[in-house]
């Protein structure tokens, strides 16, 4: 449905996109997944024919993006990084107004978004600048949905929303994906990958991996163990004494925990208790881990780094 | 130039803050203590008030009604005062892009008033730290994010501020950078130095000593990460705030 | 043709939810019209004037006392010759000085035509116009019953001199300015503000996106205020009328296609000035310093062209408001049709192609 291939892309001579292929198939739930900085939303804006690329093709269902940019922008749904919607103009207004100007009704494809809809339909006579960041989300999700496009390009919808929210908007696309529609969303949260079908990992204009959540993190090369402490105090001290243990490739916090990295055999869960242990940490539980997205994502970053 | 009160105890001291613009209550009876060297996290949704709160922990606006004390000062009548005594650094790093990195420090050595000779000491001591001294006369616009991060929080660190507030510092910042990012925390909070931060990094929030969540201008919990996760019987800060969300319904 | 038609609507949703537009839309032109009329509108009762009668005869004798028995003016000296002009206006009393010519009867009879001489103390330039006007009125009143049935045009000239401020400030003249600048500011200033905000807002990138033409969005924005800025149009006419006693000497219909050529051209230099300025900030700033100075400076609106440095009034050609205010005040001052005007509409409307090929050209389908 989507195929990009060797596109680039530079904004004077900073490249912000450095050769980017791709595919999504049809039916899609596509993650862009990434820091800020890294090629998405220029990825995006140039497959929404807001931006021509330099080098390197594009198309959406077999239409190029360059020469076919009219086609285009009937059949693609965009949600834009930012809140896009008319903040002086009623739900209902914004709405019908995205209706009319994709030359439709609401009822048409009502359908499409009477899930989404329902929730925010007791505020229809609000005006969406009042609206919670949540509940935006969800009006500007139907906005891009109204015409029932056959794309959908999400930038970063998840962002600064509180997690409740973010985690029902995932729903919504789940549930749009089973209709049929190809979703490539972005986001910079590692943790919501694991929600795409497949994704690919952007940093500085390339991408470092493109496969499903599952290989991704199947292709994670080094054994990675998991260190708790008890407080957050002796976090950071730990950080700073397993750094100096040898052995250690990477250390990590992630969250409650730490994560590490080994690169020869004699280490192993026992030994880097023992040496936390000795060191006046008590309370230390290691345990071997799956890796994460964000484990495999860093450990690329690195790599490429060398 | 250190105003700095001795023997104030908690750094910040909130009681029942309000503020209203209007009608509209952006923060609705705000009561919390922050201790020295402490990591406060402060979370919650765009919209939540947080913004406003820090607003006027900042000094930059003058609550409706409420108790509120940062570094010893009043939050009435000594804002001015408190302003010099914190540091602050928001998401968009409020550097100077068009300047050298040299020439940044001196700006803000300049805004606080801080003696040449310290000044230079200082900078220099920074810029080792930071391992920057080979882009000491490098324009900002060009370096890297990680980098621009790390400058933009030493320059609010660089008056001595009692507590420095960090507006989602690491939003939008790739993994490898937040991290040494929160090393830094660590290293600064460890010197003593109180650590206020927002973020929507739920996996951050665990790195606090404390956390506050608000919701629609309220505290809707506060504690430390492991006191809140066994309290909501969860083993993440995400199922934390999942399960408020749910018990508000 | 719905895809329009719904966007029309929310610009109009947009303009009427926003109390600022509403100010700016309709309280301006009322407040500006006003201040001017405010400072135009002192009635003229009891002027002192003199006057210095070279001919004495029985036509003179009659405007005379026309004059003095219209309750305006009152006499003050009987001049006997020019010498006494200056101190007697310098002592201060008299604001005007009336001089008929010698043999003034005989050459009105004789050459159809014949001048009266009126000088002003113009340091007060309204109240100069205004004495001027009265005087005026009066003496084309006068010929105009006692040779109503002549054949041959009969003729009284009266020349008029200003006094002390030789570039007397009209005030007629601030009508037809004020209609100028207001029409400009709501039509350029507005419209480049409202699609800069889309800009700003982030919901360009979204109308982008949509199967909406360049033509839908450029119509879609100017439309509303092509009408709001013609209901403005005829309130100012109005109130001028009314209030300062402006005539629409001219035919409505030229005055009407005159004003909407005007708005047109002000649209579409809006437009223009959107397609570069990529926030509300800077389309205020631009329309500010590029339309508003000009306007007000180079049209003639204050300051008349002749009087301007040769290269300032080369550039006063250049400024669009410089013709509409001279064919404004050609219909409606001097009642002009299109016989008279049109080197005025024709160089309008080639400003006004000018301007729209430009920024449908400029208007960008993409980010860049």
């Amino acid at each position: 449905m989507i195929k990009v291939s060797n596109l680039e892309k530079s904004y004077g001579n900073q490249k912000a996109l450095k050769g980017i292929s791709l595919e999504v198939a049809k039916g899609e739930l596509f993650g862009l997944i990434g820091p800020d900085g890294a090629g998405k939303t220029t990825l995006m804006r140039i497959l929404v024919t807001l931006l021509l690329p330099d080098q390197g093709l594009a198309s959406l269902d077999g239409l190029d993006v360059v020469a076919d940019f009219r086609k285009i922008r009937t059949m693609v749904g965009y949600m834009p990084g930012r809140f896009s919607l008319y903040q002086d103009l009623t739900v209902e207004e914004n709405l019908q107004f995205f209706a009319t100007v994709f030359g439709g009704t609401i009822e048409e494809n009502y359908h499409l978004i009477k899930d989404i809809y329902v929730q925010i339909e007791p505020f229809k006579n609000r005006l969406a600048g009042k609206l919670s960041g949540g509940m935006k989300q969800k009006l500007a999700l139907s906005c891009a949905l109204i015409h029932a496009p056959k794309v959908l390009i999400l930038d970063e919808p998840t962002t600064g929303v509180d997690a409740v929210s973010r985690k029902e908007f995932w729903e919504m696309l789940n549930n749009l994906r089973h209709m049929g529609i190809t979703i490539l969303v972005s986001t910079p949260y590692m943790d919501e990958a694991n929600l795409c079908d497949r994704v690919a990992l952007f940093q500085n204009g390339s991408i470092l991996s493109i496969d499903t959540p599952k290989n991704i993190t199947a292709s994670f090369s080094k054994k990675l163990y998991g260190v708790k402490v008890e407080t957050t105090a002796q976090r950071f001290e730990c950080v700073g004494l397993l750094k100096e243990l040898s052995g250690i490739d990477s250390v990590f916090s992630f969250g409650e925990s730490i994560h590490i990295t080994t690169v020869q055999q004699n280490i192993d869960e026992t030994t880097v208790k023992e040496y936390l242990n000795q060191k006046g940490h008590q309370g230390i539980s290691v345990g071997k881990i799956e890796p994460s997205i964000e484990d495999v994502f860093m450990e690329l970053m690195q790599n490429e780094g060398n | 130039m250190k105003e700095i009160k001795s023997d104030i105890g908690p750094i910040i001291q909130v009681k029942d803050l309000v503020k209203k613009f209007g009608s509209f209550v952006a923060v609705d009876h705000l009561t919390f203590e922050v201790n020295k060297g402490e990591i406060f996290g402060f979370l919650g949704a765009n919209g939540a008030g947080k913004t406003t709160a820090i607003r006027m922990l900042c000094g930059l606006l003058e609550p409706t009604s409420g108790a509120l004390q940062v570094a010893g000062f009043d939050g009435y009548h000594e804002r001015e005062a408190i302003k010099r005594n914190i540091g602050y650094m928001s998401q968009k790093f409020s550097l100077y892009e068009d300047l050298t990195v040299y020439e940044n420090f001196r700006l803000y050595a300049g805004i606080y008033g801080i003696p040449r000779k310290e000044r230079i000491r200082k900078t220099d001591e920074l810029l080792l730290k930071l391992k920057l001294e080979e882009s000491r006369d490098k324009l900002v616009g060009g370096l890297p994010l990680g980098w621009k991060q790390k400058l933009a929080f030493s320059l609010a660190l660089f008056h001595n501020p009692a507590v420095v507030f960090l507006d989602e510092p690491s939003g939008g910042v790739d993994p490898l950078t937040r991290r040494t990012f929160w090393d830094l925390i660590y290293e600064v909070a460890h010197q003593g130095v109180t650590i206020f931060v927002t973020t929507h990094y739920m996996d951050e929030a665990e790195y606090c000593n404390r956390v506050a969540i608000m919701s629609e201008g309220k505290i809707v919990a506060l504690d430390t990460p492991a006191a809140l996760k066994s309290y909501y019987k969860t083993d993440s800060m995400d199922g934390v705030f999942l399960k408020i969300a749910r018990n508000k319904e | 043709m719905n895809q329009l038609l719904g966007f029309v609507k929310k610009e109009f949703t947009h303009i009427f939810r926003d109390g600022r537009t509403m100010v700016i839309l309709f309280g301006i032109p009322i407040i500006q019209l006003m201040l001017f009329g405010y400072v135009i509108t002192t009635e003229i009762k009891d002027a002192r004037i003199a006057i210095l009668d070279h001919s004495n005869d029985n036509v003179t004798r009659e405007i005379k006392n026309k004059i003095l028995s219209s309750g305006y003016f009152r006499l003050d000296a009987n001049l006997l010759n020019e010498n006494e002009i200056d101190p007697i206006f310098k002592k201060g009393n008299v604001k005007e000085v009336i001089i008929f010519e010698r043999n003034f009867a005989q050459r009105l009879e004789r050459e159809g035509e014949v001048n009266i001489q009126v000088i002003a103390d113009a340091s007060d330039p309204n109240t100069a116009q205004m004495l001027y006007n009265y005087t005026n009125g009066i003496v084309q009143d006068y010929t105009k019953k006692k040779y109503a049935g002549f054949t041959i045009p009969v003729q009284i000239k009266s020349e008029v001199r200003m006094l002390y401020n030789e570039n007397m400030v009209g005030a007629f003249m601030y009508v037809p300015g004020t209609m100028a600048l207001i029409l400009m500011l709501i039509s350029a200033m507005m419209t480049s503000i409202t699609i800069a905000r889309e800009k700003e807002m982030g919901t360009m990138e979204i109308l982008l996106v949509s199967p909406l033409k360049a033509t839908h969005i450029v119509l879609g924005k100017v439309a509303p205020y092509l009408l709001l800025s013609i209901i403005d149009a005829i309130v100012v006419v109005c109130l001028g009328n009314l209030v300062f006693g402006v005539p629409i000497r001219g035919s409505i219909f030229v005055l009407a296609f005159l004003v909407i050529l005007y708005i047109t051209m002000a649209l579409s230099l809006g437009i223009l000035i959107s397609t570069v300025a990529n926030s509300q900030q800077v389309a205020m700033f631009i329309s500010g310093f590029a339309l508003m100075l000009p306007t007000i400076l180079l049209s003639g609106f204050i300051f008349p062209i002749e009087n301007m440095p040769y290269p300032l009034q080369l550039l006063s050609n250049f400024m669009p408001p410089r013709w509409f205010i001279d064919a404004l005040k050609q219909v409606m001052l001097k009642g002009n049709g299109f016989t008279y005007i049109w080197p005025n509409i024709l160089i309008l409307s080639a400003m006004t192609t000018v301007f729209l090929v430009l920024s449908i050209k400029k208007f960008r389908l993409r980010l860049e």
